[in-house]
C-alpha cells in the first residue's frame, strides 16, 4: 500500500520557505502517475458527453481542464475516478488499463466542489477515513492524518466538525483527505468554485504548493481561466465535448490553435476576412482594412480571423498613412474610441473597428495614448504578433 | 380591538381541538385508579389496587411481556427490512419501478386491518401459523414496515449521495459506505422508524384478534377480552401503563434525533 511517507516531513520544511518551482526544497514524496486517455467516449442516451478525447497526463504534471459548462470535462474526470462508466475508448493508469476497475479500488484522491465532508464525523476522522479503509493502524493513522494537517496549515483543528469550519477551511480539509493516503493521482473538479475571490486566490497559491511537496498527478477541473494559468503545468481546454488545444499557458496563450481557445484564454481583439497567400504569410481583407498576418490557413481555406492580444496592440492619435498599413510595414487601421477602464497598473481602451466588431488595447500606466472615449484613432500592431485563424462563425464576441 | 378579538378566538377554537383530541386519552388515567370494581367516570374514590391486581394476575403479566417480546421482535425485522426497502427504493433508477414498488409497500397502511386481519388468518391457519410468535411478529411486521419506509425515507431524502461517491474516491466499497456513511447519517430516520414499528405491533388488535390462541395473547387482546367479559378496571390501568411507555418512547425518539441534528 502506497500510504507511507518520509517521517522528517517535507511538509514543514517546504510550508514555511515557499521554494521555486525550478529548485524545490525536498524531493516530492511520491511519484506522480502517468494517465493516458485513449479515444475515451461518453454518451449519456443519445448525448455525447464526451467526444474521442486522448490526452496524456505526464507523471507527476499539473494538468487543468478547462472549458464552459457542459464542455465534457467535468464528465472526463469522472470517468478517470470511476464515477462514470466509459462508453468507448480506453483509460490507463501507469500503462495498466483502468477502465473496469471500481472507483474505490482505483486509488485516486478526489477534491469536489462541495467538499463533501462526512457531516457525523470530526475533521480527524473524515481523514482518517481512506486510511481505515485501507486497514493502516491506528499510530500510523494518527501520525499521517497530523502530516497531512500540516501539509494543509490547519493544526489543531483536528477536533472540530465540518460544520464550524468556514469554507476555505472545510476545503482544505478535504485536501488533506485525499492526499493523506499518497495517492499517485489527484483529480479536482471546480474544488475553489464556491469560495470568495480572494480565499479562492490564496487557496490557488496552496494548492500549487501542495502540487510540489505531494509530487502526485494533479488533474483539475476548471471554468476559470484565470486560475488555470496560475495552477497549470499544461492547459487541455475543453469546448462541446473535445478537447480544442493542450498547451502550456505560453503556448496557448501566445499560439492559440482555434478561435475557441484565443477567444476563451484571455482577451483579444478578433479581427475577421478574407485570407490570401503573400509571400511567407498571408494578407487579411475585412471590411474597411487590409492587414499583413503571419503564416497561412491550411487546406486552401480563405475565411481568416486574425487574432491580437491586447497588449501588442498600440493606438496613435494620427490617421494612417492608408487603411492597409504604415511605412515601417506595421498594420494600421482606424477606429473609434468607446470606452476607457481604469487598471491602475494599466488601462484598456474599447474600440470599434471599421466593421463595428469590438477591439481591445492595453496600454500600461507608463505608456498611455491620452486618448479619450470619442476620439478616433490609428490601431497599430507588428503583422508578427498577430495570430492567422480559420474563421469560426459560433465565436461571436470577446470573452472579458 | 376586533384583531385582538380574532386572535382570542383562533386559540379558544385551538385549546377546544386540543382538549378534543386528547381528552379520550386521558379519561383514562383517573379510572385506573378508582376504587370501586367497575369503570365509573369521574372516580368516586381512589386506590392503586388495580395496578397491583395487574401484577400480580398471570393473564395480565404473561400478555404484557408476549406484547413487548413481539414489538421488540418486530421493530428489529421491519427496520432491518424497511431500512433495506428505501434504499433500494432511493438508488432505482427506473422512476415508474420505484414508485410502483413503494405503493406496494405502504398499502398495508391503506388497506384496511380487517383485510389484512382476514387474509392472515386464512394463510396461518393453513400453515399453522396461528397464535404461534413467528405467526404475530410475521402478521406485525407487515403492518409496521410502510412506517419504516416511510421514516427512513424521509431521511435519504435529505441526505446527499455525493458523499457516498467521496467515500468510494477514498477507498470504501459499497458495504463499507452504507455502514460508515450513509447508515450513521440516516440513523434519526432509522430509530424513528423503529419506534413507530415497535408502538404499531404494541398496540396492534385487529389482526392480533384474528390469529390470537390460548399460548400466545397479546396485551391489547387480553384487554379486548377483559372488557368484553367484565368491566374490570385493571384494563385502566394497563392502557395507562401503555399510553407512558408510548409517550416516553416517541419523545425519547424525537428528542435523540433533534440532539443529533444539533450536533451537525
Amino acid at each position: 500500500m502506497p500510504v507511507d511517507r518520509p517521517a522528517g516531513g517535507t511538509a514543514q520544511t517546504a510550508a514555511s520557505t515557499y521554494p521555486p518551482v525550478a529548485a524545490p526544497a525536498a524531493a516530492p514524496a511520491i511519484r506522480g502517475a502517468r494517465i493516458d486517455l485513449r479515444g475515451m467516449t461518453k454518451r449519456f442516451g443519445a448525448s455525447v458527453a464526451v467526444d474521442d478525447v486522448t490526452l496524456t497526463v505526464e507523471p507527476g504534471e499539473f494538468m487543468t481542464f478547462l472549458g464552459p459548462s457542459g464542455s465534457g470535462k467535468t464528465t472526463t474526470l469522472n470517468m478517470i475516478a470511476g464515477f462514470t462508466d466509459i462508453s468507448a475508448g480506453a483509460l490507463e493508469i501507469d500503462e495498466r488499463p483502468v477502465g473496469g476497475v471500481p472507483a474505490h479500488k482505483r486509488d485516486i484522491g478526489v477534491v469536489f466542489q462541495h467538499y463533501a465532508l462526512f457531516p457525523h464525523m470530526t475533521v480527524e476522522e473524515n481523514i482518517a477515513f481512506p486510511l481505515r479503509q485501507r486497514r493502516v493502524p491506528k499510530a500510523e493513522r494518527r501520525r499521517l492524518v497530523a502530516a497531512a494537517l500540516e501539509t494543509v496549515q490547519l493544526p489543531g483543528h483536528a477536533a472540530r466538525y465540518p460544520s464550524e469550519l468556514s469554507g476555505g477551511q472545510q476545503q482544505r480539509v478535504a485536501l488533506a483527505r485525499a492526499i493523506v493516503f499518497s495517492p499517485r493521482v489527484l483529480l479536482m473538479d471546480e474544488p475553489l468554485g464556491a469560495l470568495d475571490r480572494k480565499l479562492r486566490e490564496f487557496l490557488q497559491l496552496e494548492i500549487k504548493r501542495i502540487h510540489r511537496e505531494v509530487g502526485s498527478t494533479f488533474v483539475f477541473v476548471t471554468h476559470d481561466q484565470e486560475e488555470a494559468l496560475i495552477l497549470s503545468d499544461r492547459i487541455a481546454v475543453f469546448n462541446n465535448a473535445g478537447i480544442e488545444q493542450v498547451g502550456t499557458a505560453h503556448e496557448l496563450y501566445e499560439r492559440p490553435a482555434t478561435l475557441f481557445v484565443a477567444s476563451f484564454l484571455g482577451e483579444s481583439t478578433i479581427l475577421r476576412g478574407t485570407a490570401s497567400p503573400d509571400g511567407g504569410g498571408s494578407t487579411l481583407a475585412g471590411d474597411g482594412f487590409v492587414v499583413r498576418a503571419p503564416g497561412r490557413l491550411e487546406g486552401g481555406r480563405t475565411d481568416a480571423a486574425l487574432v491580437v492580444r491586447p497588449e501588442r496592440l498600440r493606438l496613435t492619435p494620427d490617421a494612417p498613412a492608408s487603411a492597409s498599413g504604415d511605412a515601417s510595414g506595421g498594420n494600421a487601421v482606424p477606429v473609434t474610441v468607446v470606452e476607457e477602464i481604469y487598471l491602475g497598473a494599466a488601462r484598456k481602451l474599447e474600440v470599434i473597428l471599421p466593421g463595428g466588431a469590438r477591439g481591445l488595447v492595453r496600454e500600461q500606466a507608463g505608456a498611455l495614448s491620452g486618448l479619450r472615449a470619442g476620439d478616433r484613432a490609428t490601431l497599430r500592431w507588428h503583422p508578427e504578433d498577430g495570430v492567422l485563424l480559420p474563421d469560426d462563425p459560433t465565436i461571436e464576441r470577446i470573452f472579458t | 380591538m376586533s384583531a385582538r378579538l380574532a386572535r382570542a378566538a383562533l386559540w379558544l377554537t385551538g385549546v377546544l381541538v386540543a382538549a378534543w383530541l386528547v381528552a379520550p386519552t386521558l379519561v383514562v388515567i383517573p379510572l385506573g385508579f378508582t376504587d370501586k370494581v367497575s369503570l365509573t367516570f369521574p372516580p368516586t374514590g381512589w386506590s392503586t389496587r388495580w395496578y397491583a391486581n395487574f401484577f400480580g394476575d398471570p393473564a395480565w403479566t404473561a400478555a404484557l411481556a408476549n406484547s413487548l417480546l413481539v414489538g421488540v421482535l418486530v421493530a428489529a425485522v421491519a427496520t432491518v427490512l424497511g431500512t433495506a426497502a428505501a434504499f433500494g427504493l432511493s438508488r432505482w433508477t427506473s422512476r415508474r419501478g420505484a414508485a410502483a414498488a413503494r405503493v406496494l409497500l405502504l398499502a398495508p397502511m391503506i388497506v384496511p386491518g380487517i383485510i389484512v386481519a382476514i387474509g392472515v388468518y386464512a394463510v396461518f391457519l393453513k400453515f399453522q401459523l396461528a397464535g404461534s410468535l413467528a405467526g404475530f411478529v410475521a402478521a406485525h411486521t407487515v403492518l409496521a414496515l410502510p412506517f419504516v419506509v416511510v421514516s427512513v425515507s424521509a431521511s435519504l431524502g435529505t441526505f446527499d449521495v455525493r458523499l457516498e461517491t467521496a467515500a468510494a474516491s477514498l477507498g470504501a466499497g459499497r458495504w463499507a459506505t452504507f455502514r460508515q456513511v450513509t447508515l450513521p447519517l440516516i440513523m434519526p430516520g432509522v430509530v424513528s422508524g423503529a419506534l413507530f414499528a415497535f408502538v404499531t405491533s404494541f398496540d396492534e388488535v385487529v389482526v392480533s384478534l384474528f390469529i390470537q390462541s390460548p399460548a400466545l395473547v397479546t396485551l391489547p387482546v387480553q384487554m379486548y377480552s377483559s372488557v368484553t367479559r367484565e368491566t374490570d378496571p385493571t384494563l385502566a390501568a394497563a392502557a395507562t401503563m401503555i399510553l407512558a411507555l408510548t409517550t416516553v418512547l416517541v419523545t425519547g425518539g424525537l428528542a435523540l434525533s433533534a440532539r443529533r441534528n444539533r450536533a451537525r
